[in-house]
């Protein structure tokens, strides 16, 4: 081929993730319904999907880049943009609503200086918004990975952060 | 033979037909959106829905297959509700703005709304709203009407193979996009708006040029030429009620000239012109081992398809123009010189059936030594149709007219490039000729005319030891199969023609739209007969024997494939790669 396959600047051309992605491509690239897993591990490798992973995976499985971006945007499960360290979950169902979650999220986006979905620039936080999760008795509530933080307030939203 | 009822009547059927297919046989018609047979059979918007016995909830009918004993009914009233339940929902995340909608009254959600007798639609929420995607020059894109029935992902991926349509995202937020949310202009689209030609809705047209147009045709210093596909002739009347096929060439140049053209010439001309330069380039070729096989280059979504997708073959490819570029080119030349205008005065619009060829005309390869696009304006062939009724002209009663010397006249050769094989077929009856001294007895090479995918055929050469051997596809993902045989080293031909729509220009992406989508076959072979018949009847039917075109060369271009020749009626192609778009560095 005469077109410069992968020509995104010289910052990835020693990035052994990308031969990591090459070896995974190969391991599945006859197979049928590849294109899930191989995005499932894709992500494992870079932390999210960058649209060069979807252009490699779209040039190695045979298949059209926009298929990959659709699977891609239609799983949850996957992340086109990078994803922080610690991922914050503000819960925004009925109880959590109407006791406040939304100013925790704008005191959240303040203090983060990030809108939802978006991940500070350091790669500590991931900004997201939840369906209920059942501690409707804490609302509002908010949490950290694995840590819930009930009958929140905007002004400890500060001291919380700084805990990580 | 499967033997059920429907709506009590018997019907028998072969296994594996649908409900629907069983309906149409006894002259039911079950409404249907998302179903195009062999190619979108995914029961997606359930306007189709039936009620069978025995079976528990309502049935999609275009993915049930019939079977023995069946009972089906097609018009109960809970079959009745649930219909327009569905439609009522797709309405109710729809502008509804019918009355500004280029679709007004040639719509199928329209229309089935007509049908189902919808009179007010039951839910409301929040409709989606989504940018206008103006980015190309030959394709707009209206998300916001766009209702998700997949049509045009499925011709895109599979008609196709280029595959840069797809539902993203989930829920509300499904859209059929580009990936990344991009503009079809930044992808590698070929522009061939087979897209447009099965979507129902307003979600898909053409980027519309008739203002533009009309303003020039009002500007008293300029010169105003038009020029017309062999194509249009076939197809335009069925914009005013003719039936498909119906040949209106009289009529068209007609209402082209009370549209206030100064000069109407016909593409045809060009036709006749191109098969003498790539007749010559094809027979230079094999006499001096130039690359073979040759491929033509008239079709402007093909020639962005191998730029995109096949650089590495683009040496294959004719040089020559496509036909209009080439008259462009001439008239602002030749036929300028002749008449005594400046080329800056003389604007050139392109009647073709193709939404390609408006992204075409903005090559800046098409540009010509005085620094002057060769076209000005390309319209389809619906645009064309749309400033005939605003002019208020009534197409049935205008008397016929003929096109204007000299880049008017043209051979039963030109006007078969309308459809799949006519390039072919048109260079054989002059190579021949040419190469072998003899004259060709039967002229109609059958073998590549029609719709089969690919078609092949090799002719002798009396006098020389060469068998031509020639393919023609149609269709790009035909033409892949081509292009992959040829980079494997398998693809033992001369000549190949590839035309990006399937059918050819006939049924290209500006022709149009069918009545029914799952009827384009039949659409095609009807303008496809027009196109054949309008060959027979002319005197002429070989292009070397055009006497314009020899007049031409003698007055003005000098040799066949000469310096002049090269100068205004030869090209050269860019290779684009499969991702034009650079990836933002977040
Ligand atoms: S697409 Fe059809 S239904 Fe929608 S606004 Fe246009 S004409 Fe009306
Ligand atoms: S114009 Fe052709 S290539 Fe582009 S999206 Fe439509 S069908 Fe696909
Ligand atoms: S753009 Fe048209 S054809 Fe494509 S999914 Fe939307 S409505 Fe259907
Ligand atoms: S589900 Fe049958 S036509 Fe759409």
């Amino acid at each position: 081929m005469l077109e410069a396959k992968h020509c995104v600047g010289c910052r990835q051309l020693n990035d052994p993730r990308y031969e990591q992605l090459e070896e995974l491509i190969a391991r599945y690239k006859s197979q049928k319904g590849a294109l899930i897993p191989v995005l499932h591990e894709a992500q494992e490798i870079f932390g999210y999907l960058p649209e060069e992973v979807q252009r490699r995976v779209a040039d190695g499985l045979d298949i059209p880049l926009s298929e990959v971006y659709g699977v891609a945007t239609f799983y949850s499960l996957f992340s086109l943009k990078p994803r922080g360290k610690h991922k914050i979950g503000v819960c925004l169902g009925t109880a959590c609503y109407v006791r406040g979650a939304g100013a925790i999220l704008a005191e959240l986006e303040k203090e983060l200086d990030i809108k939802v979905n978006d991940t500070t620039p350091d790669g500590k936080f991931t900004l997201e918004v939840t369906r209920c999760i059942g501690a409707c008795g804490l609302a509002p509530v908010m949490t950290i990975d694995e840590d819930v933080f009930g009958r929140l307030t905007p002004e400890r939203i500060k001291d919380i952060l700084a805990r990580y | 033979m499967i033997n059920l009822t429907i709506d009590g009547q018997p019907v028998s059927v072969p296994r594996g037909t649908t409900v629907l297919e069983a309906a149409k046989a006894i002259g039911l018609r079950i409404p249907t959106l998302c179903y195009m047979q062999g190619l979108n059979e995914i029961g997606a918007c359930r306007l189709c829905l039936v009620e069978v016995k025995g079976m528990r909830g309502l049935q999609a009918a275009c993915v049930l297959a019939a079977s023995e004993g069946m009972e089906v009914y097609t018009n109960t009233p809970a079959v009745r509700e649930a219909r327009r339940i569905n439609l009522e929902l797709i309405l109710s995340n729809h502008p509804q703005d019918c009355l500004v909608c280029e679709r007004n009254r040639q719509c199928e959600l329209q229309t089935l709304a007509e049908e189902l007798g919808i009179r007010e639609v039951r839910f409301s929420g929040e409709v989606s709203a989504y940018p206008l995607d103006c980015s190309s020059p030959s394709i707009v894109r209206d998300p916001s009407k766009c209702i998700l029935c997949r049509r045009c992902v499925a011709v895109c991926h599979q008609v196709q193979s280029v595959g840069v349509l797809a539902p993203t995202a989930r829920g509300f937020d499904t859209i059929v996009a580009p990936e990344a949310e991009s503009s079809l202009n930044d992808v590698a689209c070929v522009l061939c708006g087979q897209c447009i030609m099965v979507c129902p809705t307003g979600a898909l047209r053409e980027a519309d040029n008739t203002e533009a147009v009309f303003a020039a045709l009002s500007d008293p210093s300029k010169h105003v030429i038009v020029q017309t596909a062999p194509a249009i002739r076939v197809a335009l009347g069925e914009e005013f009620g003719y039936e498909p096929g119906t040949i209106v060439t009289g009529k068209m140049v007609s209402a082209l000239r009370r549209l206030g053209f100064d000069a109407v010439f016909d593409t045809d001309f060009a036709a006749d012109l191109t098969i003498w330069e790539e007749a010559n380039e094809l027979v230079g070729r094999l006499q001096a081992g130039g690359t073979l096989p040759m491929i033509t280059s008239c079709s402007p979504g093909w020639i962005k398809f191998i730029e995109h997708y096949y650089p590495d073959l683009l040496d294959h490819l004719s040089t020559c123009k496509s036909p209009h570029q080439m008259l462009g080119a001439l008239a602002k030349s030749y036929y300028a010189e002749a008449i005594g205008v400046k080329p800056e005065d003389i604007v050139v619009v392109s009647i073709m059936p193709c939404t390609a060829k408006k992204f075409e005309r903005t090559r800046p390869e098409l540009v010509g030594e005085h620094g002057l696009a060769d076209v000005d304006f390309v319209l389809t062939t619906r645009e064309l149709a749309r400033m005939i009724k605003q002019a208020g002209l009534d197409f049935g009663q205008l008397p016929d007219d003929s096109f204007d010397s000299p880049l008017g006249l043209s051979t039963g050769a030109a006007v078969i490039f309308g459809a799949t094989g006519g390039v072919m077929e048109a260079a054989l009856r002059t190579a021949y000729e040419w190469v072998s001294g003899e004259t060709l007895g039967d002229i109609e090479l059958t073998a590549v005319r029609g719709l089969e995918n690919i078609k092949e055929a090799a002719v002798e050469l009396p006098g020389t030891d060469i068998t031509l051997r020639v393919a023609v596809a149609h269709g790009l993902a035909n033409a892949r199969k081509l292009l992959e045989a040829i980079r494997a080293g398998e693809a033992d031909y001369h000549f190949i023609e590839i035309m990006a729509c399937p059918g050819g220009c006939i049924t290209g992406g500006g022709q149009p739209r069918p009545q029914d989508v799952n009827d384009m076959n039949e659409l095609r072979l009807k303008r496809m007969r027009g196109i054949y018949q309008a060959d027979k009847a002319l005197p002429i039917r070989k292009s070397h024997e055009n006497e314009a075109v020899k007049e031409l060369y003698e007055k003005y271009l000098g040799d066949i494939g000469g310096e002049k020749a090269h100068q205004l009626l030869h090209t050269h192609y860019t290779a684009r790669g499969k991702y034009p778009r650079q990836i933002k560095q977040s």
